[in-house]
């Protein structure tokens, strides 16, 4: 294959990648490396540099939106960006030391997990009385509704704190936001409502994937001719998605790429298995 | 419930902006280089990316992607790029910084510190090599 069809089939894939993980929740990572690495052969460290630096674009570029409208929360996202760095370091490292079929793996169990969390019945409901620590770290706040300021408080700051740091650990080591553990930290475990959980969990994103992104830079996982077309192809298709989710009920949408991701997850695991990376 | 504090309000704006000018710019740039990489070279054979080929230790990448930029190597031209873009995250902590600062707000202007030494190290510390 000339590097003319390699970078065609790239862009349009990763376009693709990033308007299935928009329209999923899931983000464009959790596509994308599947994609280099069993349908271009492409070696996986090569596809996790690529997909970090697709959920820095991403995420950058939608939390633009939201932090404008008021409903993401600067402060819990800053105190939980302390546990979600040193987690994505931490997996940085450990990467070194991890056999890439151990990776694929592990990639596989947290496709499998994130697909059936996107169909989990998310939190809604404001909690009105936080835990004290909640109060000392002044992280209660409000969002803006259709029907004026909804105020909310939270509880478990340790333990969400302790779940956004194995989040980053998975997000060092994988590439990926890992956004389905953070809503079970968020959502689960410090019972923020859905919609502040997911604008804030955009938004540590960028900080979180950053952390680990600059350490794989330096070692050289990140590979000019794969990083050009997909960060633009999945910066392109997030953005088409962005405009789609307004206009589309993508209940439906979801349940089919749900179940398409199960199989793509057991392709990783038993590829994995069988030492195929 | 506590009052949201005037000055968020300012420093959300900012972000903001700030957020989407750095991935603007990233894109722009990782165009210009992908644009440039593409002409030259898509007639060659496509690189054995199934093969990894790590980088060497010691050597400092941020000074030779701008080297290479110099030189307008296309493929420096798209990591710079890249730079960009990991920079615009970074750039965001330190303007959340100014804010809290400017709100007086001691506990969170720790906080974001502590973030930064977190970057720092990452950057810094010498494990990406």
């Amino acid at each position: 294959m000339t590097i003319l069809y390699f970078t065609l089939l790239v862009l349009a894939g990763a376009y693709l990648a990033g308007l299935i993980g928009s329209l999923t929740g899931l983000g464009g990572g959790v596509v994308i490396i599947p994609l280099l690495t069993l349908a271009f052969h492409v070696d996986i460290r090569y596809a996790i540099g690529a997909a970090l630096l697709a959920s820095i674009a991403n995420s950058s570029g939608a939390a633009s939106a939201y932090v404008r409208e008021g409903i993401t929360n600067i402060r819990l996202g800053m105190f939980l960006e302390i546990a979600t760095t040193t987690g994505a370091i931490a997996g940085a490292f450990l990467a070194v030391y991890t056999p890439v079929n151990t990776i694929a793996i592990l990639f596989g169990v947290v496709l499998l997990f994130s697909s059936v969390m996107t169909l989990k019945k998310k939190n809604e409901r404001a909690l009105t009385a936080g835990s004290p620590a909640s109060v000392r770290l002044r992280l209660n706040s409000s969002y803006p509704t259709p029907e004026g300021p909804v105020g909310y408080q939270l509880k478990n700051v340790g333990l969400g704190f302790g779940l956004m740091w194995i989040a980053g650990i998975f997000s060092g080591l994988l590439g990926i936001g890992s956004g389905a553990l953070k809503v079970l930290a968020m959502d689960s475990a410090m019972r923020i409502p859905f919609k502040v959980s997911a604008t804030t969990s955009n938004f540590m994103i960028g900080v979180t994937a950053t952390a680990s992104a600059v350490v794989y830079f330096q070692r050289g996982y990140m590979s000019a001719g794969i990083s050009f077309p997909v960060v633009l192809g999945v910066l392109g298709g997030a953005f088409t998605g962005s405009k789609l989710l307004t206009k589309l009920d993508v209940r439906v949408l979801r349940y089919i790429f749900s179940a398409a991701i199960v199989f793509v997850a057991l392709e990783m695991m038993f590829n994995g298995f069988n030492h195929k990376f | 419930m506590k009052k949201r504090d005037l000055n968020d309000e300012g420093i959300e704006k900012l972000i903001g902006i700030q957020l989407r000018a750095g991935v603007v710019a990233a894109s722009l740039i990782v165009l210009t280089g992908g644009v440039m990489y593409f002409l030259r070279m898509k007639h060659l054979p496509m690189p054995q990316y199934g093969h990894f080929e790590g980088r060497d230790e010691g050597l400092n990448v941020f000074k030779e992607v701008w080297a290479g930029v110099m030189r307008g190597d296309a493929g420096s031209v798209i990591d710079l790029g890249l730079v960009v873009l990991m920079a615009t995250p970074v750039l965001r902590i330190l303007f959340s910084l100014v804010g809290f600062v400017v709100e007086k707000d001691r506990l969170y202007v720790m906080i974001t510190f502590v973030v930064l030494l977190i970057l720092s190290f990452s950057i810094f510390g010498g494990i990406g090599g």
